[in-house]
Parts: C-alpha cells; sequence; structure tokens
C-alpha cells in the first residue's frame, strides 16, 4: 500500500542527485580504459543496475508498497533472468563439442 | 470528494482495496512490459557477444555526451514525477498541474535530443536499410548493431510519446479537481509507467553509447 506513504522532498532530493550523479560516473568511467576483460561493461552495467534500484525502491514507492508489490516485481525480474540466461546458456555452449548448429 | 461512492467501483468493498487492486494490476503491467523490451534486450546480448567488434565499432558513431544529457533529462522528468505523485497524495491541485506539466515538456525535450540524433543517423547513411554505409568488413554486423539501435530507442520514445497522452488526460483531470488526497490512484499509477520507462533507458543508455567504448 503506498498512498498513505508521503516521502519528503528532501528524500526524493537526494535520490535525484544520487542518480545524476551515477549518470556522469557511467560516462566518466565508460572513458577509462580498464583492461580487455569486460570490467568496463561490468561497472557500467551494475551502476545501471544501482539506478534502476533507486528509482524502484523510491521513486516507485516499492520499498513502501506491499510483500504482494514485492512478489510481482521480482516475478518480472526472473522472468527476465530466465530469457536472457537460458538463451545465453543455450548459444554460448553450442560448439562444447564441436557439433553444427 | 465528499461523497466516495462516486470514485469506488461497486465490486469493491472500500477505497483502499479498490487503490490496492489497481496498484498490483499495473505492475503486472509492467511485468508484461519487462518481458517485452526482455526479448529485445536479449537479442541485443546475443548478437553482441557474436560480434563485439563490430558492436564496439558502430556503439563509437553514437554520440556520448547527447545520450548523457538525455539520461539526466530523463531522470529529470521522473524527479518532477515523482513531486507530482506527492502533490496528489497530499491532495494539492495546483501543483500537480505544474508538475505534470514540467514531466511533459522534459520528455518533450528528450524526445528533440532523441530524434535529433536519428537525423545525424540518417545523414551519416547510418540507418539500416539499401542506405546503410559502413566500412566492408564490419558492415553487415554493424547494421545488426544499428538495428537494434533504431529498435530499442524507437519503441522507447514510443513508449515516452503514449506517457505523454497519460500526463496529458491527467492535467485534464487535475483541472477538473478529480483527484483529492484520498483518490488520486491514476496519478499514481501513470507515475509508476512513467518511472519504468526511465529504467529502460537506464539499460539502453550505457548498452548503446558506452560499452563500446571500451571492450
Amino acid at each position: 500500500m503506498s498512498s498513505g506513504h508521503v516521502l519528503s522532498v528532501k528524500l526524493y532530493a537526494v535520490i535525484f542527485g544520487s542518480l545524476i550523479a551515477l549518470t556522469l560516473t557511467t560516462t566518466g568511467v565508460a572513458f577509462m580504459d580498464l583492461g580487455g576483460g569486460g570490467l568496463n561493461a561490468v561497472i557500467a552495467l551494475a551502476i545501471a543496475v544501482l539506478k534502476a534500484l533507486l528509482v524502484i525502491l523510491y521513486f516507485m514507492h516499492a520499498r513502501y508498497s506491499s510483500r504482494l508489490t514485492w512478489v510481482f516485481a521480482g516475478a518480472g525480474f526472473f522472468w527476465l533472468m530466465i530469457l536472457i540466461g537460458g538463451t545465453m546458456d543455450d548459444f554460448l555452449t553450442r560448439n562444447w563439442f564441436g557439433t553444427i548448429g | 470528494m465528499s461523497d466516495l461512492s462516486i470514485v469506488r467501483a461497486h465490486q469493491f468493498d472500500d477505497i483502499e482495496q479498490q487503490h490496492d487492486a489497481s496498484w498490483i494490476g499495473m505492475w503486472v503491467f509492467l511485468g508484461t512490459e519487462v518481458m517485452f523490451f526482455g526479448g529485445m534486450f536479449t537479442g541485443y546480448t546475443l548478437y553482441r557477444n557474436a560480434y563485439p567488434q563490430a558492436f564496439a565499432s558502430a556503439s563509437n558513431h553514437l554520440d556520448i555526451w547527447l545520450g548523457t544529457i538525455n539520461t539526466a533529462v530523463l531522470i529529470c522528468s521522473s524527479f518532477t514525477m515523482a513531486l507530482a505523485v506527492r502533490s496528489a497524495q497530499l491532495g494539492e491541485r495546483k501543483p500537480i498541474i505544474n508538475f505534470l506539466l514540467l514531466t511533459i515538456l522534459l520528455g518533450a525535450v528528450f524526445l528533440g535530443i532523441k530524434f535529433t540524433e536519428y537525423y545525424f543517423k540518417f545523414e551519416e547513411h547510418l540507418v539500416p536499410g539499401a542506405a546503410f554505409n559502413y566500412e566492408a568488413s564490419l558492415a553487415r554486423p554493424a547494421e545488426i548493431f544499428f538495428s537494434f539501435y533504431f529498435a530499442m530507442t524507437g519503441m522507447h520514445a514510443l513508449h515516452m510519446i503514449i506517457g505523454i497522452g497519460l500526463l496529458t488526460v491527467l492535467i485534464i483531470k487535475a483541472r477538473r479537481g478529480r483527484f483529492s488526497a484520498v483518490y488520486h490512484t491514476p496519478v499514481e499509477l501513470v507515475g509508476l509507467y512513467w518511472h519504468f520507462v526511465d529504467i529502460v533507458w537506464i539499460f539502453l543508455f550505457p548498452l548503446l553509447y558506452l560499452v563500446g567504448r571500451h571492450l
């Protein structure tokens, strides 16, 4: 239930400031060469996940919502992981045994 | 709202139960939206994994600064949307309208910058199709990158346009005094939608603009 919970303007402003700071950080990090191991992509995605969590928890009031809301939000994430994980573990393992296609 | 029966549909026991049903319904819809965009994100992941060099090369043709500015603009619009919902919770009519107008304005700025970028891509022959022109060795996979770029940012922009339409309806309703501290569910639900569209962009920005800089 969310309509009973009014957050302060200050809290929204802090979240807003954090999101802007993280945006500048992720652009800045993109210009740094962190080696060829894919660390740049990992950091960019980690910052994106952090920003998404701030938006979901505070702007979308998930933190102050019912457990049922958490179940539905979590289900979306869970099925997304099945979609991406299931597809990638097929494609990434196709050539392991030298078979065609 | 003096008489709550005006806004409560007969199948609900009370206005709170009605609100909770709408709230959960909106999260279910956003779950379907996660699946909708998820298909494109999965396709992107697959092809980026298959053609990392071409995707990095093509990504560097996007303007990282316009992308950063647009990300900031969209975050500003989420901030004003959150404040509009807060005003609605407090039952303040005038601030709701002002914050919603600001949100529309920022959304329009985002779309303006986005379509300017599209224009540059047409000029540079980077739009997939007969006029696509790229260094020969990477041309085919680079075309795939730009197909994802236009499909994903295009669907995102369509969601923004729909969002601006929903915000306009909210402003009309707010001007007619349809919302109060007790009943303002539509403002909250459009807020959820707007923030969701913001989140989609939060992931599109690094995947399309940033990760190509350094593999």
